[in-house]
């Protein structure tokens, strides 16, 4: 069986010692160019890229993202501008494994097979769809597994210990714990050390080796230097906020942002 | 093809996965899959309780003022000719509209499950005003989620809101109207669900949602089963059930009782917002044939782009002002059980003035909407033919914008 390059990515920084960076970036912000040269600036201190496909009701992003998703949509972002951004992306050859994410209502009027089939064409590695928990997603699943995509189930605080079992039974090479109580980019209300107690709960009922748990919703440059003994760490919001000062300060966010994951890696 | 069943509530009549047909399951992000389910388990145990049911027949006979009354409209019968126009003044309880039933119900489920504080959304006000009501009645903190364009039209009812002490949170992302504030009340309630309980302000929303409204206006259709067969002896041969559809909980209230009759003797006809006469931004998804998608939790017919963005409403009636529609409403629609039509906004305000004009009643803007489609429709029918429309808010909180559109 081949490995997929998610889970190349977290061998390779597992022999670093270090937990993987994963970025999220919104496709589209601030302009479909732009959001391309971001990502290729992130990709050198990046080890997995999440990219949102943007949504117009989104319940369960906090401010951040929702504004740069909103601007995204009003500068005219489509699926197929999305997709394309990520076939440009991925000529290059520093590119990193893809991983989309967004609400399921986009799959659905895309169709899911039609969706998977564009999916694999232009090269995405995984998928996140915020809206269709577990075990809603089987099927879906099911079809990414066979097109060679991850579909990565999320596991939170409220997801008791026998659910938690079956999702991790379900899941595929990579599985995303969310730290709290929370929408995106929401303060981290709980310590790192409480959500890093039940990332490990998690963690010891993975059996498999080629499973890993990374933790997203709440971190920021401040904080993740706390979460080192996880398999990988999601930045997400705080990347867009700074899409959003350097817009505000007509700086360049492709240089900004570059610079803030470049710092982000050395605190891992 | 999916039937409706016999002998069991339409809010009963959905797969194990919460789909009724195509529409309607729980598509919810993983944080709020442990508190659906609590407060799912709840539910089913309340409405089994003997002492549940008593309290809240208790409150809706003393606080909310049940029976609402059920008068025939003379003069507006006269004037038309055909059949005979009646009417449920639902507006006449407690706070002036329906909405009162689905947030003493939740409000009583928080008080049960031990909540402290309890969130809603609201679109023309009175789901937000209710809410409040019942929140202080019942010792609960509230907080109301409102879109920044309908706290501007529908100032009455937020006075309202903020006399009774809640607090109305101003929601300014999208369009500013009720599915915005939807969406913040249910990212709000990701952040806060263990001590917080979410009121849904109509029958949309995940699967639990629909039924806890469903169950609570069927109070609607309980009463005027009643108050019929006293009128009339009998359900008439001929009966039309008319009611405006946003979300859709009053119209599903109304109906409810009367499900199993045959379409042929008991007709239901829904009035969606058809917006402004030339503007193409209905809300009425049900009459232009909109797509199924995903919205707030739920798959329904809901009004948006090839790619899934949801698209922008408009219409004079904030409590209309909807994209999407219960998912209810789209099983009805399919089984073809109900009839879905739209009134425009200048239909819905003729309708106000000739119903104002011939009877000592004040419909709000939402029934308006229904009361359009029964001027229309009643002098073409025979004189045994009852058309009942649900009266179902007042128009207190319209007096703005009628002032302005009728100078009155």
């Amino acid at each position: 069986m081949t490995i997929s390059p998610i889970s190349l990515a977290f061998e390779k920084s597992r022999k670093e010692k270090r937990p993987a960076l994963l970025t999220y970036t919104v496709a589209g912000d601030n302009t479909k160019k732009k959001s391309l040269e971001i990502l290729n600036s992130i990709s050198n201190y990046a080890d997995i890229c999440e990219i949102g496909f943007p949504h117009n009701t989104p319940i369960a992003d906090g401010g951040q993202i929702q504004t740069s998703s909103y601007r995204a949509i009003k500068n005219g972002i489509k699926m197929i501008d999305v997709f394309q951004i990520v076939k440009k992306f991925k000529k290059n050859k520093n590119a990193k494994p893809i991983i989309l994410m967004g609400y399921y209502n986009m799959i659905y009027q895309y169709g899911e097979n039609k969706f998977l089939k564009k999916c694999k064409e232009v090269g995405v590695n995984g998928l996140i769809v915020v809206d269709l928990p577990w075990p809603d997603n089987m099927h879906f699943a099911k079809k990414c597994k066979k097109n060679l995509i991850t579909f990565v189930q999320l596991l939170s605080p409220t997801t008791s210990r026998s659910r938690a079992q079956k999702i991790v039974k379900n899941s595929h090479d990579m599985i995303y714990y969310i730290s709290m109580l929370s929408t995106t980019g929401g303060k981290l209300k709980v310590s790192p050390r409480e959500i890093l107690k039940n990332y490990n709960k998690i963690k010891k009922m993975i059996k498999s080796k080629s499973k890993n748990l990374i933790i997203g919703f709440g971190i920021t440059s401040k904080n993740i230097s706390s979460f080192k003994t996880s398999d990988g760490c999601v930045v997400g919001s705080e990347i867009c906020k700074k899409i959003s000062e350097s817009i505000k300060k007509r700086q360049n966010p492709v240089i900004n942002v570059g610079n803030m994951v470049k710092k982000l890696r050395r605190k891992l | 093809m999916t039937k409706i069943k016999k002998g069991i509530p339409l809010i009963d009549q959905h797969d194990k996965n919460g789909f009724w047909g195509k529409f309607g399951g729980n598509f919810i992000p993983e944080t709020l899959k442990k508190p659906v389910e609590d407060l799912t388990i709840l539910f089913e145990k309340l409405r089994k309780d003997k002492k549940f049911l008593q309290e809240r027949d208790y409150y809706f006979k003393n606080w909310v003022g049940a029976p609402t009354p059920f008068v025939k409209l003379e003069n507006l019968t006269a004037h038309l000719g055909g059949a005979q126009i009646w009417t449920k003044v639902v507006s006449e309880a407690n706070g002036g509209a329906h909405k009162i039933y689905n947030a003493t119900v939740h409000s009583l489920i928080a008080k049960r499950a031990g909540k402290k504080y309890i969130v809603g959304d609201t679109g023309a006000g009175y789901a937000g005003k209710m809410l409040s009501m019942a929140a202080k009645k019942f010792g609960l903190k509230c907080k109301i989620f409102m879109g920044a364009k309908d706290i501007k039209r529908q100032k009455p009812n937020c006075d309202a809101m903020r006399k009774n002490g809640a607090e109305i949170v101003p929601v300014y992302t999208g369009s500013q109207t009720l599915v915005d504030a939807v969406s913040e009340c249910m990212r709000y309630w990701v952040s806060n669900c263990l001590t917080t309980s979410m009121c849904v302000g109509s029958t949309v929303g995940p699967n639990i949602f629909v039924k806890i409204c469903g169950w609570s206006t069927s109070q609607i259709s309980r009463e005027l089963m009643l108050q019929i067969k006293e009128e009339f002896g009998e359900i008439p041969k001929k009966l039309k059930l008319i009611n405006c559809v946003g979300g859709g909980s009053s119209s599903f209230g109304f109906w409810n009782e009367f499900m199993h009759y045959k379409k042929k003797q008991v007709e239901f006809i829904g009035v969606e917002a058809g917006g402004p006469k030339k503007s193409k931004r209905h809300a009425a998804p049900l009459t232009y044939g909109s797509k199924i998608g995903i919205l707030h939790g739920a798959a329904q017919y809901v009004n948006q782009n090839t790619d899934g963005q949801i698209e922008e409403t408009e219409s004079i009636s904030a409590g209309l002002d909807y994209p999407g529609v219960s998912p209810l409403h789209c099983f009805l629609k399919d089984v073809k059980r109900a009839r879905y039509t739209a009134a425009t906004d200048e239909e819905a305000l003729k309708a106000y003035q000739l119903v104002t004009e011939y009877e000592n009643l004040n419909p709000s803007l939402e029934p308006s909407h229904a009361f359009a489609e029964a001027i229309k429709i009643a002098p073409q029918l025979s004189s045994d033919t009852i058309i009942i429309v649900n009266s179902c808010g007042d128009a207190q909180k319209d007096r703005d914008i009628l002032k302005q559109r009728l100078g009155k």
